[in-house]
């Protein structure tokens, strides 16, 4: 099965810092294999007993033949778990579980993608926008963050993108101010036919109202506390609309983190909105 | 030589001792892209509510210190669903499956198992106290003895007489054992013990409860000494009752810690969570550390931590049961 996860002990085989980012290489063969761009991996953190019992979600930032077969992931620390991470050396041990999620939906025939990431989020959108490309589609980047140290892959985005368009909201690179102030544009200029992003919450539903404008679809990949990765917790879901008109809470680790954007409901995240199945004094069926 | 790792709930025989947790395995079908659920002791499903819950809102979940706290609120799809998709997909594979049933008043444990009963591939039915009496301001039923007793008797009435009924109990009431007592003499088969005990954390960044509900239940090996007080303080008063015995079982050596406690057989939860083959690396833990400890069955070692101290080791105590 292509899509099925596995786990495995990949052993670390390059750690590098990329300006405010963490990035970790493990040889894990059987990741790789059934890798798809949008896919992420849970890392188990702390070690063998360790007290840390959740475990940590990544996007895969680049997959490579070496060794048969390495993920690479980034991050940003955080709390504890990614401070453990961002300890590790090459040829310490990784516990990783994946490939994960949803993987991006690809279109069947050429046509204009605008990627837009935010913050680490750009991370998924290379392997992307590389399997975009083979396809014949032309790709557009929007990459953001607050300051420049933290815009990750622009020179990346530069060499790869038709158009690459940088925002920080403090001006340290490219035009001041946040993705969604210059998407419009981009999106107009390159007569885009589809949207694809990987950010924050508050910048994918900005996203998904821009695209909602010119009627294009919005691929929006999302971000919620998880515990298992794997979805037996129940504890990462999201309010999205489903092909049957019905507001359902879903799992963003199994039913997405890749989600249509005009599906989910952002203003609602974080409630369970009262028209959804089962909510409380709600409809039941 | 193998060990005979077979447990009984009831007359039901389970091919081993290693169960899923109610509420951390998904509907089966997560964890089959792992391992095979036929090969664990038994399929536990989450609490089946009357009618589709979306559960509680985000954030529902707060690491602690070798623990979580959760409050997911038994988001599920209804019995219906349930009895129509999930069920037959666990029976279709031969799956044992111990159905958990969660309601907000007698009624409606009732009315579950009145719609359970008789559905094929059902193998224990558990009965979740842990869940809000509505006719009684929200008090959960396993706080309230005589609720909950009346409660397990309504479900073991509905209930086939050949599928055990297995009463769930929590850590934070003020006397486990009476509530156990209750739970037997309203005609519980068996017990099943802890259900995570209510914790809370504040998050000093956002200076707001860590979860959107305020307060959680507390999982994972941080709760362990709380199942063992407590599988330990029933089996002592109540020692024919079977006793599915979990918290915080992350290894084998934990789930025998269990046993010898009192347990027989062993629900594995949060585990699942930080290792998706956690159920069967249990099993192969805790048979080989029984093989290392020279038992030849695992009904050997149900609650042989309560032999008198200075008891000798093994052979001691087997006298002993042959003089039963
Ligand atoms: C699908 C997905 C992809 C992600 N990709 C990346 C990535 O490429 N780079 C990156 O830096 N981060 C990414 N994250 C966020 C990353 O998982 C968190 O930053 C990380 O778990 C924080 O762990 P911690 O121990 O440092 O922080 P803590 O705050 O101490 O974490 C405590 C607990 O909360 C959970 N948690 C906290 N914040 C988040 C969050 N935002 N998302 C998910 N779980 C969270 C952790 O898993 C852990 O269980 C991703 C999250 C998801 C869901
Ligand atoms: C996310 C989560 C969901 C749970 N859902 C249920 C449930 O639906 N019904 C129930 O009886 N117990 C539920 N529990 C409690 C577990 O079944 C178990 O009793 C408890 O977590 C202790 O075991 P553990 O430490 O191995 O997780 C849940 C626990 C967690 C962490
Ligand atoms: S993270 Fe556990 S269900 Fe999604």
């Amino acid at each position: 099965m292509a899509g099925s996860p596995v786990q495995v002990t990949g052993t670390v085989l390059t750690t590098r810092r990329v300006e405010a980012y963490h990035a970790l290489t493990v040889v894990a063969p059987a990741v790789a294999d059934r890798f798809r761009p949008g896919h992420f991996v849970t890392v188990g953190v702390g070690g063998p007993h360790t007290s840390m019992l959740t475990r940590r979600a990544f996007a895969i930032h680049d997959v490579k033949p070496d060794y048969g077969g390495t993920v690479e992931f980034v991050f940003s620390v955080r709390g504890p778990g990614t401070a453990w991470l961002a300890e590790r050396r090459a040829r310490d041990t990784l516990d990783l579980v994946g490939p994960l999620g949803r993987p991006f939906p690809l279109p069947r025939d050429p046509c204009t993608c605008v990627l837009v990431g935010g913050e680490y989020g750009s991370a998924s959108l290379f392997v992307l926008a590389d399997v975009l490309q083979r396809r014949g589609c032309r790709v557009d980047f929007v990459l953001g963050a607050s300051s420049a140290d933290r815009v990750f892959g622009a020179l990346r985005a530069r060499r790869m993108g038709e158009t690459t368009t940088l925002t920080t909201e403090d001006g340290s690179l490219g035009m001041r101010g946040e993705v969604t102030d210059v998407l419009a544009g981009v999106i107009a200029d390159a007569r885009a036919d589809v949207v694809y992003a990987c950010g924050p919450m508050a910048m994918l539903r900005g996203v998904t109202a821009v695209c909602a404008e010119f009627g294009i679809p919005a691929q929006v990949s999302v971000e919620q506390a998880m515990a298992c990765g794997v979805g037996i917790c129940m504890t990462c879901v999201v309010p999205v609309i489903d092909e049957d008109g019905v507001t359902r809470m879903v799992r963003a680790c199994t039913d997405g983190p890749v989600f249509l954007g005009e599906r989910v409901r952002f203003d609602d995240v974080g409630t369970i909105p009262f028209d959804a199945l089962g909510a409380p004094g709600g409809r039941h069926g | 030589m193998a060990v005979d790792l077979r447990s009984y709930l009831g007359h039901v025989e389970l091919p081993n001792p290693v169960l899923t947790a109610s509420g951390c395995g998904g509907t089966g079908r997560e964890l089959a892209q792992f391992f095979d659920v036929t090969r664990i002791g038994a399929f536990v499903t989450r609490s089946i509510t009357m009618v589709p819950r979306a559960g509680r809102p985000t954030p529902r979940m707060a690491e602690t210190p070798s623990g979580m706290l959760s409050a997911v609120g038994l988001q599920g799809p209804g019995v219906e669903v349930f009895a129509e998709r999930e069920l037959p997909w666990l029976a279709q594979r031969g799956a044992r499956t111990i159905v958990s049933i969660g309601g907000g008043s007698v009624a409606e444990y009732t009315a579950l198992a009145r719609r359970l009963a008789g559905a094929p591939g059902i193998t224990a039915v558990e009965v979740n106290l842990s869940c809000p009496n509505v006719e009684d301001r929200g008090r959960v039923f396993a706080r309230d003895g005589s609720a909950a007793a009346e409660v397990v008797a309504s479900v073991r009435a509905a209930t086939n007489y050949d599928v055990p009924v297995i009463a769930k109990l929590a850590p934070d009431v003020a006397d486990v054992v009476s509530l156990a007592r209750l739970c037997v003499d309203g005609g519980a088969d068996a017990l099943s013990m802890i259900n995570t005990p209510l914790g809370m954390s504040v998050d000093v960044d956002t200076m707001r409860p860590s979860l959107a509900a305020g307060t959680g239940g507390l999982s994972g090996p941080a709760i362990r000494p709380l199942a063992v007080r407590c599988v330990w303080q029933v089996h002592a008063a109540l020692p024919g009752v079977p006793i599915v015995g979990m918290g915080g079982v992350m290894t084998g050596r934990d789930a025998l810690e269990l046993v010898l406690a009192g347990a027989c057989a062993v629900a594995v939860g949060t585990a699942l969570f930080h290792d998706p083959f956690a159920c069967q690396r249990i099993l192969r833990e805790l048979e080989e550390l029984l093989q290392a400890r020279g038992f030849d069955r695992l009904a050997d070692a149900v609650g042989l931590a309560h032999r008198p101290a200075g008891a000798g080791p093994r052979n001691r105590i087997d006298l002993e049961e042959s003089s039963l």
